[in-house]
């Protein structure tokens, strides 16, 4: 059977220019970049390189570029870095959103542990922040705006040149989590305001286990891991040689067809979404239009998630959901939550991402299959019984 | 490794006495859609034995299979054998559930014993009324 892979924000597939650029690094250049011989002056040309090609992408100067193990890692370091640039002038408070990705929602609550304020913005329905408030919520002390570029679960984005223009006039540093963005939207830290940036390789069709964190010239990095003096002493350890290149080799590759390929994935994702929206009692999540080009996210009354994923996968399809059985906790996405998504519904929840490699007629088939699965998971939920006879109300 | 054995997943794929019983003797309903979980099950009891037995679950694979599995261990019984199921007795027919599935299996014991105390409840109302 075929296979329909429809989870792009959960990861891609390497490309195979990244691959092939990876492959020596394995092998003939496999030289530690702190060595003094040729072999590793070699492996350091090349992360050299690879910190060019990449700040260029995002408009960026290179030196502005360290390298971490991934998105998670970058939006640690930036929190942390902002956190203690604040305690030191006194700024105990930190501004950001209340459907941030887990590696800065985590690292804020053990910030309030240490004694920071946090206010997490309201994002609304539709999944997007209100500029105004975001003003409103900026206090004299505030020392960090954290806000995602674009939301990994419902796709939304984030009016970032707004925000940034807003942190530069009063003085607060902005930091963006822009793992789904880097490599699919238009990002350049200049014009958008961005002090800080996080990003992940393995979202743009690089490898697993690499990513960096932007920060503007002035902004001195804390280290989250103590040691040798690589990435000028804000990351110990020695480098990912071949996981950088790949990286760069994948996000100058997908900046380059960004604007052709935005157009057949969001042409591809309407169709989804047109389709998908006539199955009665559903939702789509998220703004329509300030949405990711790949992203389409439903939620459906009366089924539950990871039953329909599984039905799906058996159907070909791979997807995800944001229910409380595939959170791996009690409690549904919290980004469906954050969009005001009552449990019951947030459960039904389903997440297709699309890649480029998607096709009309894969759209056309994933719409009957998720109609078919939705029908059956309907037929024996007492849930849409109770719905359908009236003894519960719809919401949707 | 998967995710859950082949048992499951038959029984996910596959639901044994999916449906209703419209003239049930005993119905019980348990889990809330807040949790994600909701199990409704229906009995037809004659001469004290579980003639038959229909489900309705709202609920990730493990709930939907763990149901399943519950009504196929039920049907045929007397009563008294059906109070005495158990939620290892349910897991372990499935081959196994994860962990933090096995909350699915308690379900599946709560409801069928949900569904034998509503007949219990309603068979002394009917020896009072007599």
């Amino acid at each position: 059977m075929k296979r329909i892979y429809a989870d792009n924000a959960a990861t891609t597939r390497l490309s195979s220019t990244a691959l092939e650029a990876m492959l020596p690094y394995f092998r003939e250049q496999f030289g530690n970049p702190s060595s003094f011989y040729r072999e590793g002056q070699q492996a350091k040309s090349a992360i050299e390189q690879a910190r060019i090609e990449i700040a260029g992408c995002i408009g960026a100067d290179y030196k502005q570029i360290t390298f971490t193990s991934g998105g998670s890692e970058a939006d640690n370091q930036a929190l942390l870095t902002a956190a203690a640039l604040g305690r030191s002038q006194g700024k105990m408070h930190i501004i950001s959103t209340a459907f941030e990705h887990h590696a800065i929602l985590h690292p804020l609550k053990a910030l309030e542990k240490e004694g920071f304020r946090v206010t997490l913005l309201d994002v609304h329905e539709n999944g997007i922040i209100d500029i105004a408030e975001l003003e409103e919520a900026i206090e004299a002390d505030t020392c960090l705006v954290s806000v995602m570029f674009a939301n990994n679960e419902i796709g939304t984005i984030q009016p970032i040149a707004q925000i940034g223009a807003v942190c530069r006039k009063h003085g607060v540093l902005f930091h963006t989590d822009a793992v789904q963005a880097v490599g699919h939207l238009e990002i350049d830290v200049e014009r958008m305001c961005i002090d800080m940036l996080s990003a992940s390789a393995h979202k743009f069709h690089g490898p697993k286990g690499t990513g960096f964190l932007y920060a503007r010239k002035g902004i001195r990095l804390r280290p989250l891991i103590a040691g040798g003096a690589q990435e000028k002493s804000k990351r110990a350890g020695t480098e990912n040689v071949a996981g950088i290149v790949g990286m760069a080799a994948a996000l100058t590759e997908s900046n380059a067809r960004m604007c052709e390929q935005n157009k057949h994935i969001a042409a591809c994702r309407d169709a989804l979404i047109d389709g998908l929206g006539k199955i009665e009692h559903c939702a789509l999540n998220g703004d329509r239009q300030q949405r990711l080009p790949s992203n389409v996210s439903f939620c459906f009354e009366g089924i539950e998630g990871e039953s329909l994923l599984l039905l799906l996968d058996d159907k070909g399809i791979c997807a995800s959901s944001g229910s409380a059985c595939t959170s791996g906790s009690l409690d549904p996405s919290h980004v469906l939550m954050a969009i005001g998504r009552v449990h019951d519904v947030a459960h039904g929840s389903l997440r297709l991402t699309l890649g480029e490699d998607i096709t009309l007629e894969d759209v056309d088939y994933i719409i009957q299959a998720v109609k078919d699965v939705v029908e059956r998971l309907r037929s024996f939920s007492p849930v849409w019984r109770d719905l359908c006879s009236g003894k519960a109300k719809h919401i949707l | 490794m998967a995710l859950y054995s082949e048992k499951v997943m038959d029984h996910f794929r596959n639901p044994r006495n999916l449906g209703v019983i419209e003239d049930a003797d005993g119905v019980g309903e348990v889990g809330n859609a807040k949790c994600g979980d909701i199990m409704k099950m229906y009995l037809k009891i004659e001469d004290d034995t579980i003639q038959d037995v229909k489900f309705e679950t709202f609920g990730c694979a493990s709930a939907i299979a763990s149901s399943s599995m519950a009504t196929e261990l039920i049907k045929g019984q007397p009563v008294s054998k059906a109070m005495e199921l158990t939620n290892q007795a349910v897991a372990e027919a499935l081959d196994g559930l994860p962990d933090y599935k096995l909350h699915c299996s308690v379900l599946a014991e709560q409801a069928i014993k949900s569904a034998l105390e509503d007949y219990e409840s309603k068979k002394n109302t009917h020896k009072t009324d007599e």
